[in-house]
């Protein structure tokens, strides 16, 4: 038991102290300079991971609502099996081999240009490369849709099935049951998901490396940038608040979400 | 009209083969990348197929061997340390009644619930200044971290689920609490445990960002052997150490529900 909490202590209490304090310690003592210089250099790096997180988190959360629900009330057997079986592949797939996934798949003359252009979908002089923002979102989402889906299945399947078969009987569809009944008691669990899944995307390093090659960028990239080229801590830790405020928020959010349940009921 | 007549089985099978698309696609790409000796815009498939270049990555002195041996190495350790750790320490929160038991599970949560890679490069400084940085030591305990987390949350449900009759039944027929555990509460909690040593080696081995800040340039891992080869535009050697990399994340993909039952999974985090 101590040994354990010793050890998170030292390799995570210990570090993160060491970084809000560089974030705020200048050579004069205390100062906000870092987190101003931060915020003047890398302030579009920002606000572009906050609108990719965003856009990466709405997209898996439609798909994954979309997957388990399917899986939990869909009526068709043989395609809810295969459906089981294959959104899960993704699953424990490393973020740095979904981004070399990405740079062959998404690029220019990637596989996915290429399908489409075969299928006459896309003419061969309008193919782009995925490789921004958007490579971004859909990796982050390819890789995550499966493990919030998981998740949330789970969550779904837990659902008393009286609740919806009520509903059924009462003549509810099955998108109904679905955003009526099933969703809102799986939604903690949703929340969960997502939030695990925007704390993993404001932490990969690998895959906005691989992708995006100038500016804008994730704060990640920066951060990595901003202590290989110029050793500064103080910079780059100010950058690593940023990040902390923005899970922090949304944390709150949460919290706020599950109180607001509690006293409902 | 609802929509399940909407989808009618040829609707059902198109939707289900565009997801077959998107999941797989990606893959096969990786999977032609890794066996094209030449593959030039705008042919649509490989010009020339062969081994070449897994010939070329697992060459004496191409760096592979020396990556793929650190990787086991380091993944091997990070599980025995966080497991040596995560299992006296699971085992107190799920049975001992421990004053500010919320918060010691808080504190093992802290570490998933904010991004990580501010910690990993304040480690990498700690490390600098003690000497760990570009040592194999250095790389197991930052690989550690994660792992330990993940293990302690695991290895307490895995010790919740187990039953707490049987151990009562043993102590009465004379067990010592020792024998007890050996024998009564680990084999229960085993299948639990193994999932979190799975967990902690799979975490380890596709580790990237503490690595990168820990070990680079000393020490190579997989990854870092990938990401370089990547970056460097060899997009036959990344696509052979990806598929290496997947062997283990899909392997475990394949079987993580007999591992992790439900009553196990339904505890964690409680």
């Amino acid at each position: 038991m101590f040994p354990a909490m010793t050890a998170v202590v030292l390799l995570y209490a210990l570090p993160l102290v060491r970084s809000l304090a560089s974030a705020f310690h200048g050579d004069d003592g205390l100062t906000v300079a870092h987190v101003v210089r931060a915020f003047t250099l890398y302030g579009r790096d920002v606000a572009f991971s906050i609108g990719v997180s965003l856009g990466a988190l709405v997209l898996i959360a439609i798909a994954s609502i979309a997957i388990a629900g399917y899986l939990t009330l869909g009526a068709t057997r043989w395609a809810v099996r295969v459906l089981r079986w294959l959104y899960r592949w993704p699953l424990f797939i490393p973020f740095v081999v979904a981004g070399q996934l990405s740079r062959s798949f998404l690029s220019t003359n990637g596989m996915m240009n290429t399908v489409l252009i075969e299928t006459g979908l896309l003419s061969a002089q309008s193919a782009q490369s995925f490789l921004d923002w958007r490579g971004l979102i859909l990796t982050f989402a390819w890789k995550q849709i499966p493990f919030v889906t998981l998740l949330l299945a789970g969550a779904m399947a837990a659902v008393e099935p009286s609740h919806s078969e009520a509903a059924r009987n009462l003549g509810a569809g099955r998108l109904r049951a679905l955003f009526h009944i099933v969703l809102p008691q799986a939604a903690p669990t949703l929340w969960v998901g997502l939030i695990l899944s925007l704390v993993a995307m404001l932490s990969v390093l690998s895959v906005p490396m691989m992708l995006i090659a100038g500016n804008p960028t994730m704060m990640t990239s920066m951060m990595a940038h901003r202590i290989t080229y110029y050793g500064d801590y103080g910079v780059a830790n100010a950058l690593g608040l940023f990040s902390y405020a923005l899970t922090a928020v949304t944390a709150w959010v949460y919290l706020r979400l599950t109180l607001a349940r509690e006293t409902q009921r | 009209m609802t929509p399940s007549r909407l989808l009618t089985p040829l609707g059902l099978g198109l939707l289900l083969g565009l997801i077959a698309f998107i999941v797989f696609g990606p893959l096969l790409n990786l999977a032609l990348w890794a066996f094209a000796e030449q593959w030039f815009y705008p042919h649509t498939l490989p010009t020339v197929w062969g081994f070449d270049f897994w010939a070329r990555v697992f060459r004496p002195r191409a760096g592979a061997w020396s990556s793929l041996t650190n990787t086991l190495i380091v993944a091997l350790s990070a599980v025995a340390l966080s497991m040596a750790l995560a299992v006296p320490a699971g085992y107190a929160l799920a049975r001992l009644p421990l004053p500010g038991r919320h918060a010691i599970m808080l504190l093992f949560l802290l570490p998933q619930a904010f991004p990580n890679l501010p910690i990993f490069v304040n480690i990498a400084a700690i490390f600098h200044q003690l000497g760990l940085t570009g040592t194999l030591i250095g790389v197991v305990l930052v690989h550690a971290l994660p792992g330990l987390v993940y293990a302690v949350w695991i290895a307490t449900a895995a010790f919740a689920a187990a039953d707490r009759n049987l151990e009562e039944a043993a102590r009465n027929l004379g067990a010592t609490p020792l024998r007890t555990f050996v024998d009564v509460t680990l084999p229960q909690a085993l299948p639990g445990l193994l999932a979190a040593a799975i967990f902690v080696f799979l975490d380890s081995v596709d580790e990237f960002t503490g690595t990168f800040f820990v070990g680079a340039p000393e020490i190579t891992t997989l990854p870092l052997l990938m990401f370089n080869a990547s970056m460097g535009g060899n997009y036959q050697v990344a696509a052979i150490t990806s598929l290496i990399l997947l062997i283990p994340s899909i392997g475990f993909m394949l079987v993580i529900e007999r591992f992790l039952k439900a009553d196990v999974l339904s505890r964690i985090g409680r």
